[in-house]
């Protein structure tokens, strides 16, 4: 929280216009926008929350949710695309249960999509937690995503 | 004024007005479906194009103005096809629900449709599926209905300044919501129902409690009993297709009666009673040095909204419960012992134009020893629909009057129902509290009328008294920030939520433009002027009961029964 009290401190009499900017800082620093912080920021700049949550749904940057411990973006720019990576997006959605932007319960899986990621050579590209995985299909996806969970599955035992 | 032309005829135009406005009153009525009269257009919908000589393309007739020489055509093919390519549009993404809308026969776009004759559709159907919200006690949002016109955003912002939704995300994927797309009930919505009134779909409706009515009427352990608040009998008729203006009381009243209600009473009448509690109340805070300006109390989404953006204001706020609750403490108080009657055996329903109403009777100040004051909460809309149900033609109906001991009524209880009338009516009997003689003047012309805000200053005995009055809660917030400012010379402030007052309310019959208004507003003081008694203080009824049951203004049994406190409400949603 005081996190975002020295975010808003550095913005004085913000308006409207600094809105952004205020958002960006604060997803950099908390990983996502929650609802105490939307509500500190619309008193703060003195706009109604369902304003800024507008705004703030109009861009596909900002989250609403906790990173889960596997970040999964999938890049749906134009070459990935032609290489079928809304089949892959569609596998994901269905594999865990959320659609890009949300978080699943277990805090395990957070899912994004990228515009691109400037590897088209290597499309369609996923990337988990950083590590990009090149030319992906549905059934590697599948081997991955079930990989994570028997790893997470076997470290929660021990 | 100047010389333009449409669809070839000369038309007179004066500088500033809009296409549509010029056509409009050549006649010309050209299909909107984003404009709000009175609020700059937004220019979303596209449904008013018209074609103008010399420029590209179609044009927005809403948001264009005329000049001198303008050459206009309103439906050549290319318009009239693009309006149904509009039209059709809507509808590949709209369920096909209307045997089972509560809009069916108002709906601007099945009027549409069949204004435009779209006899098939000629886009493949993606429908977007979206649950409805039916969290609040006042409001049902339909998002799968909604054509994303943005009106109900703008009404929301502009006229209440609230803004409790907007539209989320983008795209194809965007939809009108509340932040975090949470429920309407833990929003900041007041409830008012300003945005069901311009909504051109059933995306946005009340909360019914027809069936809830039905089933209690129908049920013969339940003494069920109804009161009808002032705006109502000027604008029931219009559900039955009679032209705005008539007051229909008599026969209300007897319809009333025929759908089973035990006892109708008049809400006037509790309108009187607030005037003799809160006229005492703003003479005690002046003469003792009390908070001022004291403001007004009686409308409930006003209440919710001081609660939540001027809790600072909060004692300023009259004590006095709104007229309903009021009303309904006395039934199932002074009335059901009167009776004989178990009040847990009564079934209160009131007929309001309002739906912040609905909301009111569930709040927790709103009850005695647990037990609520007022049942159920119908408004205008869903009595015509009860009235329907039961085949109950009202203009049949030989004229009734209201029941004793609630029925009887002055005609200051009744201006209630418009902008300006509780000031007008408190001015009235405040001015008799105070100097012992009846106010002088007929009217205060200074504060009737539908504007947003209003004040003038009045002569009482050796006081002067400042008085505000404000309609639409975008009005009442000027003129807070103002008082919060240190402004000193106002004393009294009337405020209503909806712009004109109850005639206009959330609950009131669909698709009234300003005209429609005047004329309910008319209704009010023409009853006013032919009323004999036109002051609170000479109901007899309500002097009565102070000598039977309440004592006096302000005392104890008041305190107890028609008083409240309200409370500070955060905002977490
Ligand atoms: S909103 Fe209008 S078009 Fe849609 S289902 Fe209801 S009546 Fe029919
Ligand atoms: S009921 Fe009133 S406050 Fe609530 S969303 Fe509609 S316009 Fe806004
Ligand atoms: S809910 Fe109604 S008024 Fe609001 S955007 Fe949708 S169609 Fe328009
Ligand atoms: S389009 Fe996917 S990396 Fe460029
Ligand atoms: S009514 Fe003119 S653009 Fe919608």
């Amino acid at each position: 929280m005081s996190a975002v009290k020295t975010i808003l401190e550095k913005h004085p009499n913000a308006k409207r216009e600094s809105l952004i900017p205020i958002l960006q800082d604060i997803q950099e620093s908390c990983g996502y926008l929650s609802r105490e912080v939307i509500n500190q920021v619309a008193e703060y700049i003195d706009l109604p929350a369902a304003k800024i949550y507008g705004v703030a749904t109009f861009y596909n940057q900002f989250r609403f949710q906790p990173l889960g411990r596997y970040h999964v973006m999938i890049c749906r720019g134009t070459a990935c695309h032609v290489k079928g990576s809304k089949k892959a997006l569609d596998m994901v959605v269905k594999a865990l249960g959320i659609q890009p932007g949300q978080t699943s319960r277990d805090g395990l899986f957070s899912l994004g999509v990228v515009a691109c990621m400037g590897a088209c050579g290597l499309a369609p590209v996923v990337n988990i937690n950083g590590e990009i995985h090149a030319k992906v299909t549905p059934k590697k996806l599948s081997g991955i995503i079930a990989e994570i969970r028997a790893k997470e599955l076997s470290n929660a035992k021990k | 004024m100047f010389n333009i032309e449409i669809d070839g005829r000369n038309v007179q135009a004066g500088d500033g007005e809009t296409i549509l406005a010029v056509c409009k009153r050549e006649g010309i009525k050209i299909p909107t479906l984003c404009f709000i009269e009175g609020l700059t257009p937004s220019g979303a919908c596209r449904m008013c194009i018209v074609e103008v000589e010399g420029f590209p393309g179609l044009i927005p007739s809403c948001s264009y103005p005329v000049k001198e020489g303008m050459k206009i055509k309103t439906s050549t093919p290319k318009i009239l096809n693009a309006r149904r390519t509009i039209v059709e549009l809507l509808l590949s993404d709209h369920p096909d629900d209307c045997l089972y809308c509560l809009r069916n026969g108002q709906c601007e776009l099945q009027k549409l449709a069949r204004d435009m004759d779209v006899k098939r559709l000629s886009y493949s159907k993606v429908k977007t599926k979206r649950p409805s919200d039916v969290s609040s006690p006042s409001i049902v949002r339909n998002p799968e209905k909604c054509i994303l016109c943005g009106k109900c955003v703008r009404v929301c912002e502009e006229i209440q300044g609230v803004s409790a939704i907007d539209f989320i995300g983008r795209g194809c994927k965007a939809f009108v919501g509340t932040a975090f797309d949470s429920g309407l009930n833990v929003s900041t919505c007041i409830n008012c129902g300003q945005c069901i009134l311009v909504c051109p779909t059933g995306a946005l409706t009340e909360r019914s409690y027809v069936d809830e009515v039905a089933a209690t009427l129908a049920d013969p352990d339940k003494f069920v009993v109804v009161q009808h608040a002032p705006a109502v009998s000027v604008t029931l008729a219009e559900e039955f297709g009679v032209k705005p203006g008539k007051d229909v009381d008599g026969q209300m009243v007897a319809a009333l009666r025929r759908l089973g209600f035990k006892r109708v009473f008049d809400t006037s009448f509790t309108a009187d009673l607030t005037i003799m509690e809160e006229g005492s109340e703003l003479v005690h805070r002046i003469k003792t040095g009390g908070k001022l300006p004291m403001i007004t109390s009686c409308s409930p989404g006003w209440i919710k909204f001081v609660e939540q953006f001027y809790p600072d204001l909060l004692e300023n706020v009259s004590t006095c419960k709104s007229p309903q609750q009021m009303l309904g403490a006395l039934i199932k108080s002074f009335f059901a012992k009167r009776e004989g009657l178990d009040p847990s055996k009564i079934v209160s329903v009131s007929v309001m134009p309002c739906t912040a109403k609905k909301f009111e009777c569930q709040r927790p100040e709103m009850a005695v020893d647990y037990v609520p004051d007022v049942d159920y909460v119908l408004t205008t809309r869903e009595l015509a629909q009860l009235f329907r149900r039961y085949g109950l033609e009202l203009g049949a109906m030989t004229p009734d009057t209201a029941d004793t001991p609630f029925g009887e009524r002055t005609s200051a209880g009744k201006i209630f129902g418009a902008t300006g009338g509780v000031m007008e009516a408190a001015v009235r009997s405040a001015y008799f509290l105070l100097t012992g003689q009846e106010y002088p003047e007929e009217k205060i012309p200074a504060v009737r009328g539908l504007k947003g805000h209003k004040e003038v200053k009045l002569k009482i005995g050796d006081l002067e008294v400042g008085a505000a009055v404000v309609s639409g809660l975008g009005n009442a917030r000027k003129l807070l920030d103002e008082i919060r400012a240190g402004r000193k010379d106002i004393h009294f402030i009337e405020v209503m939520t909806c712009p004109g007052g109850c005639i206009n309310g959330g609950g009131q019959p669909i698709g009234a433009d300003t005209e429609a208004i005047k004329a309910r507003l008319q209704a009010l003081y023409q009853i006013d002027r032919d009323d004999s008694v036109r002051v609170s203080h000479k109901n007899e009824s309500v002097t009565r009961l102070y000598k039977e049951f309440l004592g006096e203004p302000l005392g104890k049994v008041s305190h107890h029964l028609l008083h409240t406190h309200y409370k500070k409400r955060e905002i977490k949603v």
